[in-house]
């Protein structure tokens, strides 16, 4: 058991790192307390609802549908979206369009949020970019199902990010 | 006569809350230092009307916690027992603290009263019955849950206290032949004295083998983590799963309180306890030739306050070993503690008195 003696080293070695982590991260922590600039953190926390992580350029967040220059949703109701959902959580119900160079248009475009895995699929097979995923916006919790339910004119509503989740509902 | 009443229920009630908060401070040091550690932030949420001051407010939301939870006792158990249990845990730790001093003594007129809860000419070897008794709390805890864990737990940690107790007895032994008494304060009073008129006659300077032994025995007393087989919460179920609410928090406060003890105890016997270096009874009297003659009062707190600062470090140094270290294995613990502490305290033994009788 003396040779637990040898350990003892180790055990020192062990200690001085915490304790050294210890007071480094005590002194930035300090330095910013008092408002000093310094370019080390002291921490790697991100205290989220205050302070959020910018999102990935190609981050896939809540959708949203474009519309022409007219105001009118670009959807042409082709249904190819609601084939290629993996989680079977797009509806969409075609009618007729008054203009002759369209033809068709949804009469009901429905995604229910929470029943979507997010994969992106639906805004690939679009042939008209209408359906897309970088409105940023991804706190999406609701405390009824209902609201998790999002149809056409919400989704046409929600520009990038600039209208918030509060605005929506 | 009454006065003296008066003055020891003072002395109680202070001396309980000093523990007490320390208590609950030392819960928030041990989540922010356990944080600041791991280049975290840790728990600063608590809050009272949006004031934060670094989430200190939350050993208050802990104790509410604690307290509002169900005290639920299982109908398999021995009521009476799985309810002292924690009591008992708690209060052997608490009442060691009466033969701590904080410091030397007030004179006022002719009377003398001692910072000190009960001057006992027997202190180290009550403080050391008391920690002992402590082990009762963990045995009856494990045995009266009626679970085969706890059970198993309880012997675990009744196997480990026990082990560790001989050699945190015996490393004080050394040390109660330097200083030949076990009065805590004339332990403390003998340390004020110098070294060639520099270097400070502290325990740890004397006695560096049994500061040692007694630094890890003390760990191991405390039941936390390179030593928490009793508890073992993360994967090996320890005596006080059956708890519950408040009984479970005494359980846990009794930990902490026995980081404060032995942190106290270390500075007491190894670091001098309330004396600072070259702090006379009426002043500094540097071994250089300066003197500062200070008041009564300023040397009372100045006393006070080093044996706080003292003790706050080995609390920090303590809650740095907790974070630090893995958990030792059974077979392991027991060898550390039969193999090498008992044998290294008895080669301190024998050193210390040959050295005693060469001078």
């Amino acid at each position: 058991m003396i040779k637990s003696l040898f350990f003892l080293w180790e055990f020192l070695k062990g200690i001085y790192i915490t304790a050294r982590h210890f007071w480094i991260n005590i002194f930035f922590n300090f330095f910013k307390l008092i408002g000093f600039k310094i370019r080390e953190k002291g921490s790697v926390t991100i205290q989220y609802p205050e302070e959020k992580k910018e999102l990935a350029y190609r981050h896939r967040s809540l959708h949203r549908i474009l519309s022409r220059e007219d105001g009118s949703p670009r959807c042409v109701a082709c249904l190819l979206c609601m084939t290629v959902c993996p989680s079977e959580c797009i509806y969409v119900e075609a009618e007729e369009d008054p203009n002759p160079e369209i033809q068709k248009r949804p009469a009901l475009f429905i995604i229910d949020i929470s029943r979507c895995c997010f994969c992106g699929f639906c805004v690939e097979a679009c042939p008209e970019d209408a359906l897309r995923m970088d409105t940023n916006i991804v706190e999406l919790a609701e405390y009824k199902r209902e609201k998790l339910i999002y149809e056409l004119d919400k989704l046409v509503k929600i520009s990038n990010g600039k209208i918030q989740m509060s605005n929506l509902n | 006569m009454l006065l003296d009443i008066l003055i020891i229920t003072i002395k109680i009630i202070l001396g309980i809350s000093w523990l007490l908060t320390l208590t609950l401070i030392l819960t928030w040091v041990e989540r922010k230092e356990s944080a600041v550690v791991q280049d975290r932030i840790g728990a600063n949420r608590a809050s009272i009307l949006g004031i934060r001051i670094f989430g200190l407010f939350q050993p208050l939301a802990d104790a509410i916690k604690m307290m509002f939870k169900e005290d639920f006792i299982p109908p398999f158990s021995n009521k009476f027992l799985h309810t002292i249990a924690p009591f008992l845990s708690f209060f052997f730790a608490v009442v060691t603290l009466a033969a701590i001093p904080f410091g030397n003594e007030i004179v006022i007129g002719s009377k003398v009263i001692p910072l000190q809860i009960m001057r006992m000419n027997v202190g180290l070897v009550y403080i050391l019955a008391m920690f002992s008794l402590g082990i009762y709390g963990i045995i009856i805890g494990g045995w009266a849950s009626n679970n085969k864990y706890t059970l198993l737990g309880g012997m675990r940690g009744t196997a480990q206290l026990i082990s560790y107790e001989i050699a945190l007895a015996l490393s004080l032994v050394g040390l109660i032949m330097i200083y030949p008494s076990l009065e805590l304060n004339k332990i403390v009073q003998y340390q004020g004295d110098l070294f060639f008129g520099i270097i400070p006659k502290w325990g740890v300077i004397l006695q560096p083998l049994g500061f040692f032994i007694f630094l890890i025995a003390g760990m191991a007393e405390t039941k936390r983590v390179p030593f928490d087989l009793p508890e073992g919460e993360s994967e090996i179920i320890g005596f006080y799963t059956e708890y519950s609410g408040m009984k479970f928090g005494l359980f846990m406060m009794t930990d902490f309180v026995e980081v404060i003890l032995i942190s106290a105890l270390i500075t007491t016997l190894f670091f001098g306890g309330w004396q600072i270096p070259y702090l006379h009874s009426d002043g500094f009297h540097f071994p250089w030739g300066g003197k500062v003659i200070l008041n009564q009062w300023i040397i009372i707190l100045l006393q006070v306050l080093s044996f706080n600062i003292k003790v706050a470090f080995f609390c920090w140094l303590l809650v740095l070993a907790r974070w630090t270290y893995p958990r030792y294995r059974y077979d392991q613990l027991m060898n550390l503690g039969w193999k090498l502490l008992i044998p290294l305290s008895f080669v301190n033994i024998l050193g210390t008195g040959l050295v005693l009788n060469l001078i």
